[in-house]
């Protein structure tokens, strides 16, 4: 079996078929990661660029990790310090850098679709990894691995998206992801950082009550401020937004359930999730970094299968 | 279509296997089965059946290894991953790999190379229970064969285990 896409571009391109085949993948390389020797030879004759045009600790060590665990060679480009300050467009780049015999590319960039237009001109296999406001498919499918891992299934899971909905990709690739494997969401945050037409499009519910929501949900994904995205102010000041949809002990408290709370990372905390609740037993959110690792090394091993087929 | 084995005969091979195995390795003291993923599985569960009638239950350590990412021909051909389930330690051990057909010696060179990145075992034997002869593209062989046969490469070896036989197609 093997993927129906060429390149990882975004969830919206998987089918459920594909999402299952890289969750089972993930869960045999989990397995790997326990192991002594934690690396496999799969990859040792592929090379990886890794491009990182915008700022990222988790992902680029989480990818890079990965790359290392396959045995594949791995090469970093991050755009200080690299020609692109000097005026290099994107394209120009990357073709100077497959020119020396690089089979894959993960990109990270500010602009929404920049993997999809560099998709279309080079021949290499593409992951995103994170494009502007539009998807970040290895989150959204290390979070579905998380969830599945807890409750054992994703279908008719109930899972609440809280937050900055407006400015992530981690809230776009979740919701596709969700939808395709039957799993219930509800996105819940201020009314300015809910895109207006969001129920209409994708056929989520929005909730604009954060208890309400907690009280539906089986798990809550709690999404970070993207202060730096925010070019206009959206909430008056984030100690109210903390007053009114952080994530508090006293709130999870109250609710007549225990839910697992997760968190893509950077955590503000403080801000949309309380320290206390971040580290509480409830919290999987560094099984969520752990996590990262396998699914990637499953993207990754089924991307390069997929390609060396069609050469 | 030729049946090899029938299911009468696969019984009385399957139980000679476990005696041979227990025969070398008496009560199994420092002795490892690992049986390979996928199809060699349904051979080594039916093995340590039989060999838990000789000896008790706990003294055998039986494990399952998948060799899907170190095949050599992930470039060709993408294999599904299987459950691999080593809950001991290999190290000074002495293992016996269980699979059910050797043909190339492509997968049992792979599951050398996985089996080391569990440790250091003091030796690795192999036991199959049909031995393809004068197929092999490795220098690999079988110390313990259930039947070996002469066979060409177009022709197909199946252990049907549903049916409980070994056919030749």
């Amino acid at each position: 079996m093997q993927l129906s896409t060429r390149n990882l571009l975004g969830i919206k391109d998987l089918t459920p078929d594909d999402i299952s085949l890289i969750l089972s993948t993930a869960t045999q390389f989990k397995e790997v990661l326990q192991r002594p020797v934690k690396k496999v030879p799969s990859l040792r004759d592929v090379t990886i660029v890794n491009l990182f045009y915008e700022n990222s600790t988790r992902t680029r060590f989480s990818f890079e990790l990965a790359e290392k665990r396959l045995s594949a060679d791995t090469i970093n480009f991050a755009v200080s310090g690299s020609s692109a300050a000097k005026g290099e467009t994107l394209l120009d780049t990357v073709t100077n850098i497959l020119s020396m015999k690089v089979d894959m590319v993960v990109m990270r960039h500010s602009a929404s679709g920049a993997p999809h237009f560099l998709a279309k001109h080079i021949p290499a296999a593409i992951i995103n990894a994170g494009d502007g406001v539009n998807e970040h498919p290895t989150q959204g499918l290390l979070d579905a691995f998380s969830m599945k891992e807890k409750f054992g299934k994703l279908d008719g899971l109930r899972v609440a998206i809280i937050g900055d909905i407006m400015h992530s990709r981690v809230a776009m690739s979740n919701i596709y992801l969700l939808n395709k494997m039957g799993a219930k969401v509800t996105v819940c945050g201020p009314p300015t950082l809910i895109p207006k037409y969001i129920s209409e499009a994708f056929g989520v519910e929005v909730n604009y009550n954060l208890k309400e929501t907690l009280e539906w949900c089986d798990v809550a994904n709690v999404l970070r401020i993207q202060l730096e995205r925010q070019n206009q102010v959206l909430f008056s000041s984030l100690r109210e937004y903390n007053l009114a949809y952080g994530l508090k002990r006293n709130l999870l408290d109250s609710l007549k359930k225990e839910i697992t709370v997760m968190h893509p990372g950077p955590i503000n905390r403080g801000v949309e999730i309380d320290s206390d609740v971040a580290d509480s037993k409830q919290s999987i959110i560094l099984q969520q970094v752990e996590n990262g690792v396998a699914v990637r090394m499953a993207v990754l091993y089924l991307l390069a299968g997929r390609n060396s087929v069609n050469n | 279509m030729k049946t090899i084995l029938t299911a009468q005969q696969l019984g009385i091979t399957i139980k000679r296997l476990a005696h041979q195995v227990l025969e070398t390795h008496i009560n199994l003291e420092n002795t490892v089965l690992i049986g390979l993923q996928p199809r060699g599985i349904f051979l080594s569960d039916k093995i340590v059946e039989e060999i838990k009638k000789e000896i008790l239950a706990d003294k055998i350590q039986y494990g399952k290894l998948d060799i899907t990412f170190y095949r050599d021909d992930i470039r060709k051909e993408l294999h599904n991953a299987n459950q691999t389930d080593i809950p001991f330690s290999i190290e000074n051990k002495k293992v016996v790999l269980i699979d059910d057909v050797l043909y190339t010696g492509r997968t049992i060179r792979a599951a050398l190379d996985a089996l080391l990145d569990f440790g250091r075992p003091e030796k690795v034997e192999l036991c199959v229970l049909i031995d393809r002869s004068f197929s092999r593209q490795y220098p690999i062989q079988a110390d313990y064969a259930g039947k070996s046969i002469d066979s060409i490469v177009s022709q197909k070896v199946k252990v049907e285990w549903a049916k409980n036989e070994v056919v030749l197609y």
